[in-house]
């Protein structure tokens, strides 16, 4: 059924129809709307889930890691400050390997006060053991959001699924909603969690780990995430064969094959960066996109294959590492370096607090890039 | 397999507790009524019930909380100041 949906939306109707069965939240600009919907859903019946209401984002993490304790399916959405004051919380999800989902609907860092996008938010998470999707328009926030829980609960680790504020979070979009038999063919029974209380068994979570014991479960993570490219190209395409819907892979590439210049960036400016690359190929020049879709596990195969084609890569950052530089130009220049390939990298930062990104401005730096 | 970071049921898996212990508890049996509050309530799992129905610490792993000695509903257990050496 083909639906107007703004990203928010969307990304309720995945909640909806992956039968979330508990959602803690707090509100806060541009994620709002995320939860508003979800509990017009449960208030209408048509969610049967547990709307927990709590005093803070902290709260909302604790509620969900422990929903996951239960074994239940559980979601949450959060933005920029909000997400800062969960954090204790994002690190001990992944160290307890709950299964749970969260939206990020990137908002800039306060202070400065800011609405309005960037990735800072988001990329906070990196160093966190959490998978980290990235939508671009509405109907990816729905189809990732569903995907998620699916990749969740293969890896046993939580799952952030990013958008940008306003540009997608609050711009309305047609998205194809799947029927819920197609999405419920898609999850399949679910099984029951192995972190899940168990009363025949019992265990405890947040035990002490004595030095010799405490590495073997950081590298487990690092190990299940280095791995789990190829656990959501599977699940993806899964998805893609019971919905019809559109499958991109970790990277999504747009007239890179004969490229010169690659730009390679994330979230919804790529619109504008496939649309100025698009200008370009019409005055015969050959320049390229590649949309990262996802920051942890790294596609690192990707990266490398589409750089090695290249004379030139771009990396468009909308997010620093204060001080060091761009955070995708950092990890796609060790990729590369890794690898062997020396394919020059241009690393450049912007469209920060919501700052405008329109085509021309790609254009100008493709052109830069080309040295033209 | 995942490695999960869960603690299971294990005796002494932090090693001998006992001599963290800075008070003792003291049961005194001619006091106690055999409610077992003190076993419910200890939050190591030290105190186990005998045959005849009486609570037993196990001075082993027993830290010394007092949390058994504030719960007894007729003051049977007494906090004693461990002795040095």
């Amino acid at each position: 059924m083909r639906e107007f949906l703004t990203g928010n939306y969307a990304a309720a109707y995945g909640v909806k129809l992956s039968r979330v069965e508990v959602v803690s939240a707090y509100p806060i600009t541009p994620q709002t709307s995320v939860i508003e919907k979800i509990s017009e859903f449960v208030e209408k019946g048509e969610l049967k889930a547990k709307l927990i209401r709590v005093e803070s984002e902290h709260s909302a993490m604790a509620a969900v890691i422990g929903a996951a304790f239960s074994g239940a399916r559980a979601y949450t959405a959060t933005s920029a400050q909000g997400l800062l004051y969960m954090y204790e919380m994002i690190w001990w999800a992944a160290g307890s390997r709950v299964p749970i989902v969260a939206g990020i609907v990137t908002r800039a860092i306060a202070p400065p006060w800011s609405i309005w996008t960037d990735h800072s938010d988001f990329m906070t998470l990196r160093d966190a053991g959490w998978a980290m999707l990235f939508a671009s328009s509405a109907q990816e926030v729905l189809d990732m959001t569903i995907q998620a829980f699916k990749l969740a609960e293969e890896l046993m680790l939580p799952v952030a699924v990013g958008w940008d504020a306003f540009i997608t979070s609050h711009t309305a979009e047609p998205v194809e909603v799947p029927p819920q038999e197609q999405v419920d063919y898609f999850l399949g029974e679910k099984k029951k969690s192995p972190v899940a209380v168990d009363f025949e068994n019992p265990f405890a979570h947040g035990a002490l780990a004595f030095p010799k014991d405490y590495p073997k479960f950081r590298e487990d993570i690092h190990r299940t995430l280095k791995a789990a490219g190829e656990v959501y190209s599977n699940i993806e395409r899964r998805y893609c064969e019971a919905t019809g819907h559109e499958c991109y892979g970790l990277v999504e590439e747009v007239f890179c094959e004969d490229a010169d210049a690659v730009m390679f960036i994330m979230g919804a400016a790529a619109g504008d960066a496939i649309h100025a690359a698009g200008e370009l190929r019409r005055k015969g020049l050959h320049v390229g996109v590649a949309r990262i879709r996802s920051i942890r596990p790294f596609p690192r195969k990707e990266v490398e294959k589409i750089a090695r084609r290249a004379s030139k890569v771009i990396v468009f950052d909308r997010s620093y590492s204060l001080g060091f530089g761009g955070v995708l130009a950092t990890e796609v220049r060790s990729v590369l370096h890794e690898e062997g390939v020396d394919t020059p990298v241009i690393s450049v930062t912007g469209g920060l607090g919501g700052s405008d990104l329109p085509p021309e401005y790609f254009e100008k730096i493709f052109l830069k890039g080309l040295g033209v | 397999m995942v490695e999960l970071p869960v603690a299971r049921p294990s005796v002494g898996a932090a090693g001998k507790t006992g001599n963290w212990r800075l008070f003792k508890p003291s049961i005194d049996y001619r006091k106690c009524i055999k409610c077992l509050l003190c076993w419910m309530y200890c939050p190591d799992g030290v105190i186990s019930v005998s045959g005849e129905g009486l609570p037993v610490i196990d001075y082993e792993y027993c830290k010394g909380c007092g949390i058994c000695a504030e719960e007894c509903p007729v003051k049977a257990i007494e906090m004693v100041k461990e002795v040095e050496g």
